[in-house]
């Protein structure tokens, strides 16, 4: 029997999270709630200077004085914020020096995950700096880095070592009032990843990170700081699975990217946190500040894929302060079952000559929500700035939704500023024209979406590629080739 | 005290100055409360993003009309479109002008609405189709709160309107502040057709705020053009708001000519209610100095196999602000719906801004949806082009914009209206071109 866009969707549908599973190490977890002490106690326990400590009981009061956004075209119960532990920490913490002496458990972890390290250490030369739960734990390939200057570790770790640098550069693109849940973050932030390129530095390798969400009830607060020096490049990627849990899990992430003059930063992520069952229930609430600064001649560029949570939020930014500054912004969101989605990004000009670049594209199958929200300002000093924009969403199914709210404000009149919207579904003719010459409904439905988002998928590297494929195909198993 | 508590403590006055009976009054007190609740749009509301009506509510508005106050033909022929015969319903500061005005009630209604509103011959009309669509808002529901006077437009079963009917409301500038709130309502049925030209007015410097509300229902295969145009003084404001029906088969079109007025917003909303539907809205934003020019839209297409076609055009000067906010919602059942909306815009000064938001939000799909919005300037190699050919730098500019402009104004069915639109935007480029040659 032929294949249809029926039966792909009933596939879609029952497919279950095949990542799903808990594995247990011993955690530090502190008491749920949230208030100035547990804030303390934070900043405590992770040995940090006083004006760390002062920095976070700052964002906390102003967090306690915000309300949390409902412009979002999400739907959700609103997590409560004094029923979660803010700090969770696997507490087997010693320093490795080689792969060996990682818990094996751990390991194990990855390895269903398909992410071993060893297999990333013979890969590419991948530099992997694990955070599970919020900690980093082990960290490769440091030496190599530290060679060239390049300083590449946890944050907190950050905070300890390399104080003046971490004190100079964060808040300044997400300040703690930015919003409800960076003021969250910035209070209550557990560990991340920070990076430093020094001047002129091209970093040999890419980047790293995998973000887990490992202790029940926990929530996931990381805090990623990337710097990159005049003229230096980086390509930093970040990917994450969570195991599968029936309450909601809330990730509430800051990254902020500072690229100096000349400098590139290349920032890719993809993002598979459970989605929840195909009923709807669980799943994780990703709520992402991302944000970027490019001084002049600077470049940015964010690629994404998101194909989980239950719930996201998340435009990342790019502030092209500089002239001649480019911010790019490439994103595949896949939405199934009641998943929701509502991300995009800001492109604000500020410099002269800024360009920007968006192409987002969203597939949204079984009863999902799939928004773009995108901001393209030109202020009044930014002459010549460019900027194109196209989103394209393809719809599978009729009870699921795909919506667009692009915002564009231009005030000066050299600005030239294209944007493109589609909606459409797999046309019949598309498939009849596959069918044709002899390639068969699923095949053609997975030429098609491929095609869809190949403008995107090209956009991460090499070494991403394969990952990216890999956690695609949960979402729209079957379709992608 | 603020406008808002000025209309919510004139209401009863107004309601007993006015003869009506229950159902119209339920209406009233009911909008009245909603105003109360609501009140104006601050910019805190989606929608009203980037217009704000503070600066236009600052003034001490009268609410009631005065009595009639008479103009002679002479002064306001202008603003008619005399060179062809029209029906005329023509309003000076609120109230009726029996004097400029031709109406009829030969085989079809092209009268008052306070009469439609006070006969029983109207009332089954009334109330089937009036407050019906209108949205209870805070600024519509002001108007229906007050609603007594306007266009009443009532064209029968297989009826071909045999001239186009203009509405003209003139303020006369008598008051040091006026404000105006006119209703209009616009039935036509199965196999109609009309032609629609709406136009405001003000005659002196005085500030004019004008709050309109117009109901249009297009039953079965009827076809509807409407077209309004603003081209009001500096001192007046103008929020329109304008609700569409839509029956299987039948085709509306709004054509919209914002290039005067201080503040103009424009809301205008269609409700596709039968299958085969086709909605075309269209404009023209010309504006300079502090202009402000906002149009709202929204289609909202409920059935299958419907369209929608939307084109704005606009062209910005020195500080003038222009904002479109476009809205296409398709519902799970609106299988194969085709809906377009471009918004193309051109930034003269860097003084002028311009805020866009082309939105879809679809359920349904097997539909065709797109926008396109577009910001950029006149093409220099353009210009050189026709500056090589000796015709001067403005002439050269004004032909561009025109040409930027001309698919708009191409729709325009009435040669005559076509002509008139054609005059303003070369008196609002300041040259002195025809551009028929």
């Amino acid at each position: 029997m032929a294949y249809t866009e029926d039966d792909l969707k009933k596939e879609l549908e029952t497919k279950e999270y095949e990542y799903g599973f808990y594995t247990d190490i011993e955690s530090d977890t502190f008491p749920i709630g949230l208030n100035e002490d547990i804030v303390r106690a934070i900043s405590a326990k992770k040995n940090e200077p006083q004006w760390m400590t002062d920095w976070r009981l700052e964002a906390f009061r102003i967090w306690q004085e915000m309300e949390e956004p409902e412009w979002a075209n999400v739907n959700y119960k609103k997590p409560d914020f004094q029923n979660i532990s803010y700090y969770s920490a696997p507490n087997k913490k010693p320093k490795y020096n080689s792969i060996d002496e990682v818990d094996p458990e751990l390991l194990a972890t990855f390895e269903k995950l398909g992410i071993s390290l060893e297999e990333q250490k013979k890969l590419a030369g991948v530099a992997v700096d694990i955070v599970m739960d919020s900690v980093s734990v082990a960290t490769t390939f440091k030496d190599t880095l530290a060679e060239k200057g390049i300083i590449f570790c946890s944050i907190s770790e950050a905070i300890q070592e390399h104080p003046e640098l971490v004190k100079k550069y964060l808040g300044t693109v997400v300040p703690q009032k930015d919003n409800f849940y960076a003021a969250l973050n910035s209070a209550v932030f557990s560990d991340g990843s920070f990076c430093y390129i020094p001047k002129g530095v091209r970093c040999p390798m890419e980047l790293s990170t995998y973000f887990r969400i490992n202790q029940a009830g926990t929530g996931q607060f990381e805090r990623t700081l990337v710097i990159a020096e005049e003229g230096s490049y980086v390509s930093y990627l970040e990917g994450c699975t969570a195991p599968m849990r029936d309450e909601n899990q809330l990730h509430a992430a800051v990254v902020e990217l500072i690229a100096l003059d000349n400098a590139e930063i290349k920032y890719s992520t993809v993002q598979n946190w459970y989605p929840g069952n195909a009923k709807g229930q669980g799943g994780v609430f990703n709520f992402v500040t991302k944000r970027g600064l490019c001084e002049t001649n600077a470049k940015i560029s964010w690629t994404q894929v998101e194909t989980g949570s239950a719930v996201t939020w998340k435009y990342p930014s790019c502030v092209l302060k500089g002239d001649n500054a480019v911010g790019e912004f490439y994103s595949i969101a896949v939405t199934n079952n009641f998943q929701q989605a509502d991300t995009g990004t800001k492109m604000v000009h500020l410099g002269k000559n800024t360009k920007s670049t968006i192409i987002s594209k969203g597939i949204s199958a079984g009863r999902s929500q799939n928004s773009y929200r995108g901001l393209v300002q030109i202020s009044s000093r930014a002459e010549n700035a460019r900027n194109f924009s196209q989103c394209d969403s393809l719809l599978m199914g009729n009870e699921c939704g795909a919506h667009t709210f692009p915002y564009i404000e231009a005030k000066n009149k050299s600005a030239r500023i294209e944007h493109e919207a589609t909606t459409s579904k797999i046309g019949e003719d598309q498939i009849f024209y596959c069918n044709q010459r002899g390639i068969d409904t699923e095949k053609a439905i997975a030429l098609i979406v491929n095609g869809f988002s190949k403008e995107v998928l090209n956009k991460l590297p090499m070494e991403f590629a394969v990952e990216a494929q890999k956690l695609l195909e949960i979402s729209l198993e079957g379709s992608v080739g | 005290m603020d406008m808002k508590d000025k209309l919510v403590s004139s209401f009863l006055a107004f309601e007993e100055s006015v003869n009506v009976d229950a159902p119209i009054h339920n209406i009233r007190s009911q909008a009245i409360k909603i105003f109360e609740e609501k009140g104006f749009p601050s910019k805190k509301e989606e929608a009203w993003k980037y217009t704000s009506l503070k600066s236009i509510l600052k003034h001490d508005y009268s609410v009631f009309p005065k009595e009639e106050n008479a103009l002679d033909f002479k002064e306001v022929k202008k603003y008619f479109l005399h060179d062809i015969d029209t029906y005329k319903i023509v309003f000076v500061d609120g109230r009726y002008s029996s004097y400029l005005s031709a109406t009829t009630h030969d085989k079809m209604d092209v009268c008052l609405m306070s009469s439609a509103l006070n006969y029983d011959k109207y009332r089954p009309v009334i109330d089937n189709y009036f407050n019906k669509i209108a949205k209870p808002d805070g600024i519509t529901s002001l108007n229906t709160a007050f609603s007594r006077e306007g266009a009443y437009i009532y064209i029968p079963k297989n009826k071909l309107a045999d001239k186009p009917i203009q509405i003209i409301h003139f303020s006369t500038g008598k008051e040091s502040a006026q404000m105006l709130q006119p209703r209009n309502l616009i039935v036509v049925e199965e196999n109609s057709q009309v032609q629609i030209i709406e136009r405001h007015q003000s005659l002196t410097k005085n500030p004019v705020l004008t709050n309109s509300v117009t109901e249009i229902f297009a039953d079965k295969r009827a076809i509807v053009d409407y077209y309004k145009i603003q081209n009001d003084r500096q001192s007046a404001s103008l929020i329109d708001n304008t609700f569409i029906e839509q029956q299987a088969q039948s085709t509306v079109s709004v054509h919209t000519f914002a290039f005067g007025g201080n503040l103009t917003r424009n809301n205008l909303n269609f409700y596709q209610k039968g299958e085969y539907v086709n909605s075309i809205l269209n404009g023209v934003t010309i504006i300079e100095g502090k202009q402000h020019v906002d149009h709202n839209t929204l289609v909202h297409h409920i059935e299958p196999n419907c369209e929608s076609h939307q084109d704005y055009k606009g062209i910005f000067d020195e500080k003038a602000t222009g904002v479109f906010n476009g809205k296409v919602v398709v519902n799970k059942e609106a299988q194969k719906t085709n809906a377009f909306q471009s918004n193309n815009n051109i930034l003269l000064d860097d003084s002028a801004t311009i805020n866009s938001k082309p939105q879809l939000e679809i359920f349904a799909d097997d539909v065709k949806c797109s926008h396109g919005c577009t910001i950029g300037q006149l093409d220099e190699s353009a210009l050189f082009y026709l500056r090589s050919r000796g015709i001067g730098q403005k002439e050269a500019r004004a032909l561009l914009m025109y040409a930027f402009a001309n698919n708009v104004l191409e729709s325009v069915r009435i040669p005559e209206l076509k002509a008139r639109i054609t005059k303003l935007i070369a008196n609002k480029l300041g040259v002195n071109l025809g551009f028929d040659l």
